[in-house]
């Protein structure tokens, strides 16, 4: 068959997107991997690295850590989680929408603002110490807590989504059998939604092991493998260790992806194009009880932000608690001032725009083009890869890769430009999936017709795909934003002193002692994300309705 | 194809602007507190102000651990004001463009490199010093410290923070003038006692005194200077000077080989060593580089400049290295089971 000039450009398309992830991820994953096995003058010398890290008993420790505080927080935030999805899908509380914003508040903050929040509240100096009964909030305790309320929504989101699909059908005949509400959880409520506990709960367990901002604040002497590679590279110039522990780093984070893959699998099937959403029934008792548990759960995270807005703005903590907006003064404190917050605000935007192109775009080539269909394989396999990568990983990676003297594209390194590259490549997974969730409800029967009509692709793709698309692609360029804010593992080894970000502020603060103005450039980076996400849905609601108009009217 | 062409070529250029350093700008690393640089960087530009200053700024590990990394790639044109000790080791991985800046023999010669022309320049020092909290410590009811070795007494058990040498350049002088003032041994030895009252290690050397200035901690083993900066802030703290003895480390400036900038970076490193810089070096600073123009600092204690060892720089430099891994293998994990 004689290719045609769609073809040619969907070709030409699909490489350029597939060119970019493997200069973006496949080439630096190759640079981290053979620097682990070379010594300091790049003379390749097998595992001797990997023996040196072995024989050292400190660094060895960290991986039990690692996975004791990954499978602790796991088991709490997925049990936490589970009933507070419960409350929001089951019962027929008051106040459902603002329990569920409250909960997602943890998504707009960096990760370690909660454990600076921790030292306010149960350090040395903390308004609550005395609730610690003489143990430390530094360490195991305070790491947990911390990575509890920052993991929480993440779990609540995917365990929302499985409860949701419980079909009413079974409910019915659950009723009509006379099983007693015990009997119906355990045996049609929970089988319905196993897969998704069971992937929130290797979602969580990535988080944690990978996250390294919690640790780093609150984590006092307990050394994990996160730290240990930031320590490794940062604190001892020993970049070959760094790679090594990076390594040992990606199997738990490669484990959880591969087994989440497989389980998501099955999950697809569950849902049937007859299934019936259950609507939960009235019942006082039950209500009663969720809503005092979601209220519960919600002063939690709200005591921690609130914590940190206080903190923030208290003089000089704990001898003089007048209110002031001296911490707000970043220009005078180590970490890289003002000019950071509006790096990262850039940083963001850039992410954001340029995310959302190339992930829509890679994801409609995966979805919707006819042709080439080895060429769309590899691209979706290529596009989730990135998840399985830890952002600490890939930052350093990206020193290899992009800082070496015969890499020719070596003119980025230390600019904006690799800040955003990093950023997008760390976050792209998540975006395809919901950029192809969306373009598979649009009907392929709209690529045909045009086809048959003789129009190229990128006609139908601008007047109908996008358009009708509109609502992912702005939840798209949302997540980008508000986690290009947010992140600090994938790019704490790469600013320079012209691309500071705020995040990577709020860490060297804390690093400097300077932990007030930590929390105060935290806030900013709330309140900047709160803001985005208010207008993002007045937008929705206001001027999407004109173009989603199609979509409520009755057949 | 020619349209195409033509794109990637406008694309191109757009990026090399993006990317290239402009001339009449130099990037700079430091390891000064943050709260000097705008000021050290206006003081310069009073005199040269068509050379802007970028700075990157960071503890001083983590500078050195930058600098060695970008070895093959240099990012920095000019060091100004880092550990000594870091700038003798980057000396001897041949990293920097030696030059002897202008009115370097009217400097201290421990403030210089020995070697003609000269590859780095001191320009002043800073000295350890513990920040106690008096409120704190009369809340447990402790005696005030004198000395190293009053820190490792049993009522201080978990009341202590130092920085981990491993990251500080603070940590690593505290460790190596220990090793000097006790002795190998004697040192190593110190320390295991001092680790049994030690809270926690922290990342940067500012952080105890800061802690202590907090109250999160009653001690923190820091250095005179942040002691002071905090204390004229209003801070409940002592600076108290231990009896056997303070370590100190200079810190100096360099440029870097490779440096496309070369003209302004000699500007800066003739500048960085004049009487005005050193005058403004001495505003924080009471050890500076040039003798005798060094005047008090407020809530400096006087007894310090006293105290300062003297300090063998070839002995941290060259054991920087052997000491840190030791230190990492005795104490760098306290989750581990004390013995």
């Amino acid at each position: 068959m004689k290719k045609s000039r769609d073809d040619y450009l969907t070709i030409f398309f699909i490489s350029i997107i597939g060119i970019y992830i493997l200069i973006a991820l496949a080439f630096p994953m190759y640079a981290i991997l053979s620097k682990s096995v070379e010594n300091k003058d790049g003379i390749f010398i097998g595992f001797e690295n990997y023996q040196s890290y072995f024989s050292n008993p400190a660094l060895v420790y960290s991986i039990y850590n690692s996975l004791f505080i990954s499978i602790i927080t796991m088991v709490i935030t997925i049990s936490l989680a589970f009933v507070f999805a419960y409350a929001l899908t089951k019962s027929c509380m008051i106040g459902k929408s603002v329990f569920r914003s409250i909960a997602m508040i943890p998504i707009l903050v960096p990760s370690l603002l909660s454990g600076i929040s921790l030292i306010y509240l149960f350090g040395k100096q903390g308004i609550f110490r005395d609730l610690m009964m003489g143990y430390d909030i530094y360490g195991p305790i305070g790491i947990i807590i911390a990575e509890v309320f920052y993991t929480f929504p993440h779990a609540l989101l995917i365990i929302i989504t499985a409860l949701s699909i419980g079909d009413a059908r079974l409910y019915e005949a659950a009723k009509v059998l006379r099983s007693k509400s015990i009997r119906t959880f355990f045996t049609v409520t929970l089988p319905s939604a196993k897969y998704g506990v069971i992937s929130a709960a290797f979602v969580v367990f990535t988080l944690v092991i990978t996250d390294f901002g919690i640790p780093k604040v609150i984590g006092g002497q307990f050394n994990v493998l996160a730290v240990d590679v930031y320590k490794q590279v940062i604190g001892q110039q020993n970049f070959e260790m760094g790679a090594v522990v990076s390594v040992v780093l990606i199997f738990p984070a490669l484990l959880a992806f591969v087994v989440d893959r497989i389980v998501q699998r099955k999950q697809v099937a569950i849902l049937t194009s007859r299934s019936v959403v259950h609507e939960p029934n009235k019942s006082k008792k039950f209500d009663l009880i969720m809503l005092i548990y979601c209220s519960v759960i919600s002063v939690f995270i709200l005591t921690i932000i609130g914590m940190c807005l206080y903190a923030s703005l208290v003089t000089f903590w704990p001898y003089n608690l007048s209110l002031s907006l001296d911490n707000y003064q970043f220009d005078l404190m180590d970490g890289g001032g003002w000019d950071s917050y509006y790096n990262s605000i850039r940083m963001a935007c850039y992410t954001a725009f340029f995310g959302t192109i190339v992930v829509f775009t890679g994801a409609y080539f995966v979805e919707k083009s006819r042709s080439v269909k080895t060429g769309r394989s590899i691209l979706h396999l290529l596009s989730m890869m990135p998840m399985a990568i830890p952002g600490l990983v890939l930052g350093l990676a990206y020193i290899f890769f992009f800082n070496h003297p015969d890499n020719p594209l070596n003119f980025i390194y230390g600019t904006m430009a690799i800040l955003v590259i990093c950023t997008i490549t760390h976050f792209y997974t998540v975006s395809h999936l919901t950029a192809l969730t969306s373009l598979k409800q649009i009907d392929n029967e709209f690529e045909h017709v045009s086809s048959s009509l003789k129009q190229p692709f990128y006609k139908t793709f601008f007047r109908v795909t996008v358009p009708i698309s509109l609502p992912a692609i702005f939840e798209i360029g949302i997540y980008f934003f508000v986690n290009a804010m947010t992140t600090v593992s994938a790019v704490v080894f790469l600013y320079s002193s012209k691309t500071n970000l705020a995040s990577v502020a709020v860490l060297n603060m804390d690093d400097a002692g300077d932990i007030a103005p930590a929390a105060a450039m935290g806030m900013m980076i709330f309140y900047t994300n709160a803001a985005v996400r208010i207008i993002y849905v007045l937008i929705t609601k206001k001027i999407l309705v004109r173009f989603q108009k199609w979509r409520t009217k009755t057949v | 194809m020619k349209k195409i062409t033509t794109i990637i070529s406008f694309i191109s250029v757009f990026f090399l602007n993006l990317v290239n350093a402009n001339a009449g700008s130099l990037t700079v690393y430091t390891a000064i507190e943050a709260e000097d640089l705008k000021r050290y960087a206006a003081t310069f530009n009073e005199d040269h102000p068509d050379i802007e200053i970028n700075w990157v700024r960071d503890s001083t590990g983590i500078v050195t651990a930058k600098l060695l990394a970008e070895k093959n790639n240099p990012q920095a044109d000019i060091i100004w004001g880092l550990a000594g000790t870091s700038l003798m080791l980057m000396k001897g991985e041949g990293m920097f463009e030696p030059y002897s800046p202008k009115g370097i023999d009217k400097l201290d010669p421990k403030f210089r490199d020995g070697d003609e022309p000269a590859s780095w320049t001191g320009i002043d020092a800073w000295v350890a010093a513990v920040c106690v909290n008096t409120v704190e410590m009369a809340k447990h009811g402790f005696s005030m410290p004198s000395s190293w070795e009053d820190l490792t007494k049993p009522e201080y058990a978990g009341h202590v923070a130092m920085p981990n040498p491993n990251s500080s350049g603070t940590g690593f002088l505290d460790v190596s003038s220990w090793l000097q003032i006790f002795g190998e041994d004697g040192g190593w030895d110190f320390m295991d006692r001092l680790h049994n009252n030690i809270s926690h290690y922290t990342h940067s050397g500012s952080k105890p005194c800061k802690q202590a200035a907090s109250g999160e901690v009653p001690i923190g083993v820091s250095f005179a200077f942040r002691g002071a900066r905090s204390k004229a802030k209003g801070a409940p703290i002592e600076i108290i000077v231990p009896s056997e003895g303070v370590g100190w480390e200079m810190e100096a400036n360099a440029i870097l080989k490779g440096t496309d900038n070369l003209e302004d970076a000699k500007t800066l490193a003739d500048w960085a060593i004049s009487k005005k810089a050193m005058e403004m070096y001495n505003v924080a600073y009471a050890v500076v580089g040039m003798p005798g123009v060094a005047k008090p600092v407020e809530h400096f204690p006087p007894a310090l400049l006293g105290a300062m060892i003297k300090n063998d720089f070839e002995f941290a430099a060259t054991n920087r290295k052997a000491i840190l891994a030791e230190w990492q293998s005795r104490y760098d994990s306290k989750s581990e089971p004390k013995s």
